[in-house]
């Protein structure tokens, strides 16, 4: 594929940023690996005694919450939770922003005009709001979050995608795979479609990181599944304890911005290296 | 600019009405039917009671007929009844919407105060301490979660320092102190949310602004205005800051729906009694007329802001006037 050239990652680690963002990803998602066999049982279980300061006992690094649950195991099981949902909810938005972007700009006409009105839509309706009604109307499963996460967060690459697709639309190379007598789905899937992914992929990157802040949101407002270990609830949960105990809330919180700033200077990386031409933007 | 505003406002009437089928399917798509909820909520059992709630609502209708009314109903600012404060939805969101305007309003003001300068300082001292320095802060303040920071400030600011209040819009004493009083005691609570909250936007300012600093300072009529020898700060000020402002403004634009939705989550940390405690407080109680009404009042509302900020537009580039 055109995206994976050898340069790609050189060009990546020319960013220092972007390289601190890898190692901090790497980091989680082998702490999200690592988080059944460090910690096998049940992270929400209670352990020891209730508000255990870090660095008191080995046993609990980060300490213990409100009940006596061991932090660093809600931190380790969480990162699982946080990385799948916001990687399927960026995926979510990407489909369709990818599609309705394509369709649009390929179709172009009332198509066109039909399908922006329609993104349009999205854009106005406070993201936030909706995935708050969606938990609300069909109840705040990880599923139920990751797709509503999903469904307000793809106009922007649908846009992206859509103007990409109307200045390949008329190239050259396209127009001689018509002459050739290449199927319509052909041209947009094997041709058009892997040029005018890598801005797109700069979005998506980027998609995981407001999706994380997203969902950790909802579980902060205490409406997520509360059988899933969620570092959102956590920073929630440790609310009312903020005048003995701040480090409850305090922990989670510092997991969900590196992970949010990682994947934020990925995607600078990201652009760097796959938009070379907008480098000084 | 009186054509360009009907224009706009006509483009908006479909979006609207998206909108309002969007939240009409929703509606359809919950499980259980309104009735079973708000039945539950007022412990009606009595099944004549509920077949005539059920025509009261319109429920026995077909289900376009129900859409076609609960367009017009809308259309007539009418969102339903919310049975739990026992008020009309538009009634209970317009009782909370001061609130949140006034949080959305200070939160902006401290993003655009902390975020020009900011982006504006960078761009003059480009690739020095300071630049990384601010632009190190903003990355920061960019990833951190609205309401974690809230909860940190409030630890540093209100439990440790003691500085200002942990939560409300105003003391229990402050109604019976006179309007100054009253005024202050509210910028006193409302510190740390407007931080909260526009933090995370001075930051996106900031390296908005840094950038377009950047490329308005590049341009010649700088250079013509340093030729002829004006002070470098009245450069910046007076003629870089002047056009680098606009990205700013179509920025606030776009972001109405985010700092709205930032402000459910900040005001749920702070107690502070506006949309967002509401469109909680009726999230879990399944009050699905106020939950419905809010989406459909805030989308509304960031429409019309679009439209205003594409009036401003006008005011502010005399070359998109001139097209």
């Amino acid at each position: 594929m055109a995206v994976a050239t050898p340069g790609l990652f050189r060009r990546f680690a020319r960013n220092r940023a972007a390289l601190l963002g890898l190692v901090i990803l790497v980091a989680v998602i082998a702490l999200a690996l690592a988080a059944p066999t460090l910690y096998p049982r049940n992270p929400l279980r209670i352990v020891g005694p209730a508000e255990l300061w870090p660095l008191q006992d080995p046993r609990f690094p980060l300490g213990t919450d409100s009940i006596g649950r061991n932090i660093a195991a809600i931190i380790a099981h969480g990162a699982r939770a946080t990385l799948l949902i916001g990687l399927f909810a960026s995926l979510t938005a990407t489909l369709i922003g990818v599609t309705i972007g394509s369709v649009a700009a390929w179709f172009g006409g009332w198509v066109d005009e039909l399908l922006m009105r329609f993104t349009e839509m999205f854009q106005v309706v406070p993201g936030l709001v909706f995935v708050l009604t969606i938990v609300s109307i069909l109840g705040g499963t990880v599923q139920n979050i990751t797709i509503a996460v999903g469904v307000v967060s793809w106009t922007g690459i649908a846009r992206l995608t859509r103007a990409e697709f109307l200045t390949l639309r008329d190239r050259e190379f396209v127009q001689a795979c018509r002459a050739m007598g290449m199927p319509d789905w052909r041209i947009v899937l094997a041709e058009v479609l892997p040029n005018a992914l890598p801005p797109v992929i700069v979005l998506s990157s980027l998609a995981v990181a407001s999706a994380i802040l997203f969902e950790s949101a909802v579980s902060f407002l205490g409406l997520g599944d509360p059988q899933v270990a969620s570092w959102g609830r956590l920073v929630g949960e440790g609310r009312t304890l903020i005048r003995s105990s701040w480090y409850i809330s305090a922990v989670p919180g510092v997991a969900i911005m590196l992970m949010v700033l990682a994947l934020n200077l990925i995607g600078d990386g990201l652009n760097d290296a796959l938009n070379p031409k907008l480098r000084n933007r | 600019m009186l054509r360009l505003l009907r224009r706009r406002l006509l483009q908006g009437v479909p979006l609207i009405l998206g909108v309002i089928i969007m939240n009409f399917l929703l509606i359809q798509a919950a499980p259980g039917s309104f009735l079973d909820v708000m039945s539950a909520e007022s412990q009606v059992s009595d099944p004549a009671m509920l077949e005539q709630l059920r025509v009261t609502y319109g429920m026995d209708q077909p289900v376009w007929l129900q859409l076609v009314k609960y367009i017009w109903s809308v259309a007539r600012l009418d969102f339903g009844f919310s049975y739990r404060q026992n008020m009309p939805v538009l009634d209970v969101i317009l009782a909370s919407l001061p609130a949140t305007l006034v949080l959305m309003l200070a939160s902006l003001l401290i993003a655009l105060l902390l975020g020009v300068t900011a982006g504006v300082v960078a761009a003059v001292k480009v690739n020095t301490i300071w630049d990384n320095l601010l632009s190190f802060l903003a990355v920061l303040f960019f990833a951190a979660p609205s309401f974690w920071l809230g909860i940190m400030l409030t630890v540093l600011f209100a439990v440790k320092l003691g500085w200002v209040p942990v939560g409300g819009m105003m003391s229990i004493t402050a109604s019976n102190q006179g309007i100054v009083a009253t005024v202050l005691d509210v910028l006193h609570h409302l510190a740390l949310p407007a931080m909260a909250l526009g933090l995370f936007y001075a930051a996106v300012y900031a390296r908005v602004m840094r950038a377009a600093m950047l490329e308005v300072l590049s341009l010649d009529f700088i250079r013509t205005a340093r030729a002829k020898g004006l002070g470098r700060w009245r450069v910046v000020l007076a003629h870089g800051l002047r056009n680098a402002l606009l990205p700013i403004v179509t920025l606030f634009g776009l972001q109405f729906g985010t700092v709205l939705g930032g402000s459910i989550v900040v005001e749920t940390v702070f107690s502070w009694p506006g949309l967002g405690s509401l469109m909680l407080d009726s999230v879990s109680s399944r009050n699905y007329p106020v939950v419905l009404g809010v989406l459909v009042f805030s989308s509304i509302v960031v429409i019309l802001v679009n439209i205003a900020v594409d009036l401003a537009y006008l005011r502010l580039d005399p070359r998109i006037r001139a097209r």
